[in-house]
């Protein structure tokens, strides 16, 4: 018999905190690990919401973002390491090329 | 239940904050995995104990260790500059995610949504009557099944791409032990260079890491000792100075 | 029979004109023949015309004929009417009679010159305008035949074209006419306003109804228009310039028939201006200025037909004097136009003789002693000379001394000036004859002079002839009854100088120029070169009393400053705005590429800032 606030608020803050991370850190590795945060935020409100309605759809979906996550951290650190290869750097301002 | 989320909650929210300001990226992908397993304790609160094995197994265990191997790869002591490069983008950004928390909380307090029903019934309805594990099952392979097979098949579109990201192509065809052992002899030959195995290593009584060289006769430092890539490192042990 | 016969007045040399230069070289043998013998045929037409008129009553006299509607336009219906009338028939014989015998005259002036077919079409094309002008029934037939001797007159004065001086005093003489014919389309315009229509019988029927300023307006305009025309002061000083066309066309056009164009305009719109009394004070203030300046620059010139231009501009400020007195002038005005007609085109082939066997040499400098060369050049001229001075029993005794007198009868200074204006024309006429035909040979090299052909002299006896016998239209007051009907009747005589003071009075002042001219000019050696140490009067004359300078600065620099500015404005201005657009882009476009610098970080920030506004909008939608 609990309120599913907290738990939104909790998720609410790590989403916001992921997203500033996302614009503030500097190393490319760090801003993906940002985004992984933001990702988990999101499953946390999920899985709140699933207890709150008292069905398991929330946790399918749930399940479902841990996959995708999972799937794209793969791509994505694969494409950091091709950079990283070529430029020797990790800071994602390096790439700054497209610019006026 | 609650108490599970008093203690997880303020953790998880200093972590996250952890990951904003520390430097080093290792310390960064440590905090996050302290996020991601204190997220697991919640979901295990929560009446998802699938998810908080799947949690602990996939997320920390596979995908953190995966940042974990890259950060290795990448450079373990690169870390961010201290200053901002772009003009005023800190403030903003701090700005702009501080807007964002009070909207979203803003926006929960605006909502009544009831007491939580708990898990009770839905756990039960396991195909053998069996816990969370058959209830997930039975969803999964009934209602989104069509949703499971498109994400294996996205899995293994991620793994195929992640071995074309990662391949090298070979411009010229590999050199066989023979062409290896010739070169050598050449190199030998013209330049003086030792035919032997590199020296290993060496280890001192107060380093034992790979990045320590090894002394030649006269004390100086032979270069040959320490893996290549490592050369030029400000922290390895090349710099250090042997104290004779 | 008039509606029969007066078309074919201006249809015959109409035709000559298109005959001649539209056919082109194949016409070069037989083409001035032709052109000659239609002017002919329209002056036989125009007598017929004019037989026919005397034997009608007074009042029946006036008939028009409708030849065509030329337009309609909303509530303006203009059609090609034509007017006969007493006054157009006066001016229907001048036209095709002087012009027939310059015509003559011009068979052998231009017998040499090879682009004389051109020559006799322009002639002709002038003549059909010019009786266009006469005898149109509303204004703007009148505008047609007014535009066509303008063209006509550029086409003549620049006839020459290899010459620049000529090409210039063509422009100019077209430039300042356009001026005047700004004037008169102003009045047109206005006279639609005002009446609904500008054919002369409603103008004429609704000027004294018509509010006084609008028909003030209506005058002053129209003697813009004459001015620009007759070259009356301020726009008079193409007119010296046109002498650089060939003699005849300065004969034909430049003294009997263009210029007094204006002066039929005047008397054409008498019941505007009888409405008008500030517009007619205007036209006497223009005459007796243009009078006096035409006499003064004719003082000092030494190019014989520059003077007798001079003289043209000072006979026309008498007319127009005449046709600003109001009904006691309008037919005086008339009676010396054609007379004026008769002695100065009379005066112009003489001179035009006289520059046929100097080797066409203007200079009055290198003249000297011809009348024993030339006994019926100088004879001839001598009739003219006699005519326009005033001398007793001449021609132009008659019309000058009325129109004197006319002048005197309203106010006596007015008269006065004419007077002294005509003591000025019996001092600069003489002063040519005495340079001319008496004191002592100045010829130059190589040159004999020798009277010219008979085709040349024939014309010049007529003409001093009519110069003669011209006053006999006075005889009875003919000429006034005759002309009453159309311009109205002249008052009766009131008290003052009586008519024989007067005329003793122009006799003694004119002696007086004819002497101070003999004395001056005739007693002494004429310096072959033009003495350059004068005194001030001489040399303010010789510069066309500034005439050009006066031009130049209050109408040429302001136009140039004006031009130049427009131009700047459309160079910066509308230029700038059409550029200035393109431009103001490419700078703000500078500005804001600078938001692409290329940071990932920073496109970040902007998404999560579009992200964070669609959250709060809707919330702010949703809000409880």
């Amino acid at each position: 018999m609990t309120d599913v606030t907290p738990y939104l608020i909790v998720s609410a803050v790590l989403f916001s905190i992921g997203a500033t991370g996302v614009l503030i850190r500097r190393n490319a590795i760090v801003v993906f690990m940002c985004i992984e945060l933001m990702l988990n935020a999101a499953n946390l409100s999920l899985v709140s919401f699933s207890n709150l309605h008292g069905n398991l759809e929330g946790q399918v979906t749930a399940f479902f973002v841990m996959v995708v996550a999972a799937a794209e951290v793969v791509i994505g650190l694969a494409i950091i390491m091709t950079i990283f290869r070529s430029r020797r750097s990790a800071s994602i301002d390096d790439a700054s090329l497209l610019k006026w | 239940m609650t108490a599970t989320f008093v203690v997880t909650a303020p953790l998880m929210i200093l972590s996250a904050l952890g990951i904003l300001v520390v430097r080093k990226a290792v310390h960064a992908a440590l905090l996050l995995a302290v996020v991601m397993i204190n997220l697991a304790f919640v979901y295990a609160s929560l009446d998802a104990p699938f998810l908080f094995a799947v949690q602990i197994i996939v997320y920390t265990g596979a995908v953190l260790m995966l940042f974990l191997f890259v950060l290795m790869l990448v450079g373990v002591d690169v870390s961010d500059e201290v200053t901002e490069s772009i003009r005023g983008h800190k403030v903003a950004s701090l700005l702009l995610g501080l807007i964002l928390a009070v909207v979203v909380l803003a926006m929960i307090g605006q909502l009544s949504l009831g007491t939580m029903k708990g898990l009770a019934t839905a756990n039960g309805a396991g195909i053998r009557g069996g816990g969370n594990l058959e209830a997930l099952a039975n969803l999964l392979f009934s209602r989104y099944v069509v949703a499971f097979e498109a994400t294996s098949a996205l899995l293994i579109t991620a793994a195929v791409g992640a071995m074309v990201l990662a391949h090298r192509e070979r411009t010229e065809p590999k050199s066989t032990q023979a062409e290896l052992a010739r070169e050598r002899v050449r190199a030998y030959g013209e330049n003086g260079l030792h035919l032997g195995p590199l020296p290993a290593p060496g280890t001192l009584a107060r380093h034992n890491a790979v990045d320590t060289p090894a002394l030649l006769p006269d004390g100086s430092h032979a270069k040959q000792s320490i893996p290549a890539g490592l050369h030029g490192h400000p922290k390895s042990g090349a710099a250090i100075e042997a104290k004779p | 029979m008039v509606s029969n016969v007066l078309p074919l007045v201006i249809a015959l040399p109409l035709l000559g004109a298109a005959v001649l230069l539209i056919g082109g070289r194949r016409t070069d043998s037989w083409g001035p023949y032709l052109a000659t013998l239609l002017p002919i045929a329209s002056f036989v037409c125009a007598l017929v015309l004019f037989v026919h008129t005397l034997g009608q009553p007074d009042d029946a006299r006036s008939q028009s004929v409708h030849l065509w509607t030329w337009f309609e336009a909303g509530k303006l219906n203009v059609g090609a009417d034509l007017l006969y009338d007493q006054l157009s028939s006066l001016f229907l014989l001048l036209i095709t009679g002087v012009g027939s015998l310059i015509h003559v005259y011009s068979l052998g002036y231009m017998a040499h010159d090879e682009r004389k077919r051109r020559f006799f079409g322009y002639l002709n094309l002038f003549v059909a305008a010019m009786l266009t002008l006469v005898l149109a029934a509303n204004y703007l037939v009148l505008f047609l035949g007014w535009e066509g001797v303008g063209l006509a007159s550029y086409l003549l004065i620049g006839f020459w074209q290899h010459k620049p001086s000529a090409a210039a005093a063509a422009k100019k003489a077209f430039v300042m006419n356009r001026v005047g014919d700004m004037g008169l389309s102003l009045a047109i315009a206005l006279c639609f306003t005002t009446f609904g229509s500008t054919s002369f019988d409603v103008v004429n029927a609704g000027a004294q109804h018509a509010g006084e300023t609008t028909m003030t307006w209506l005058g002053l305009l129209l003697l813009l228009g004459a001015c620009g025309k007759s070259a009356q002061v301020p726009l008079q000083a193409w007119l010296l310039d046109a002498m650089e066309g060939p003699t005849p066309v300065s004969a034909l056009i430049h003294a009997a028939t263009m210029v007094t164009a204006g002066v039929y305009l005047m008397v054409r719109s008498h019941a505007i201006l009888d409405a008008a009394p500030v517009a007619r004070t205007a036209v006497v203030v223009v005459a007796t200025v243009t009078l006096l300046w035409g006499a003064i620059i004719g003082t000092a010139k030494d190019d014989i037909k520059k003077v007798l231009a001079g003289s043209t501009m000072s006979q026309i400020g008498y007319m127009m004097l005449a046709a600003g007195l109001g009904p006691a002038g309008y037919a005086f005005a008339i009676f010396h136009l054609l007379t004026h007609g008769f002695f100065k085109a009379n005066m112009f082939l003489g001179a035009g003789s006289v520059m046929h066997a100097m080797d066409d040499d203007v200079d009055m400098r290198h003249y000297g002693a011809l009348r024993r060369a030339m006994p019926v050049t100088f004879l001839t001229f001598a009739m003219g000379y006699l005519a326009i001075i005033g001398f007793p029993g001449f021609s132009g005794f008659w019309s000058k001394d009325k129109i004197i007198d006319a002048a005197w009868h309203e106010h006596w200074w007015i008269g006065a000036l004419a007077l002294f204006g005509a003591g000025i024309t019996a001092f600069y006429m003489t002063r040519l004859m005495l340079m001319t035909f008496f004191t002592d040979r100045r010829w130059r090299e190589g040159v004999h002079p020798h009277e010219s052909p008979s085709i040349m002299t024939g014309p010049l006896v007529v003409l001093a002839a009519l110069s003669v016998l011209g006053g006999v239209m006075l005889l009875g007051s003919w000429i006034q009854d005759y002309l009453a009907p159309v311009v109205g009747e002249p008052p009766e005589e009131s008290s003052g100088a009586p008519a024989w003071l007067i005329s003793l009075l122009a006799v003694l002042v004119v002696a007086g120029g004819v002497a101070l001219a003999w004395f001056l000019v005739g007693k002494r050696p004429v310096p072959q070169a033009a003495p350059t140490d004068v005194r001030w009067p001489v040399a303010v004359a010789r510069q066309d009393l500034f005439g050009d300078e006066i031009n130049d600065t209050f109408v040429v620099l302001p136009g140039r400053k004006l031009t130049g500015a427009l131009l700047e404005i459309d160079r910066y201005g509308v230029d700038g705005l059409m550029t200035g657009g393109p431009v103001a882009v490419g700078a703000f476009a500078g500005i804001f590429r600078k938001a692409q610098n290329g940071f990932v970080r920073s496109y970040a920030l902007s998404v999560l800032g579009g992200a964070v506004v669609v959250v709060l909008a809707l919330m702010v939608v949703n809000w409880q």
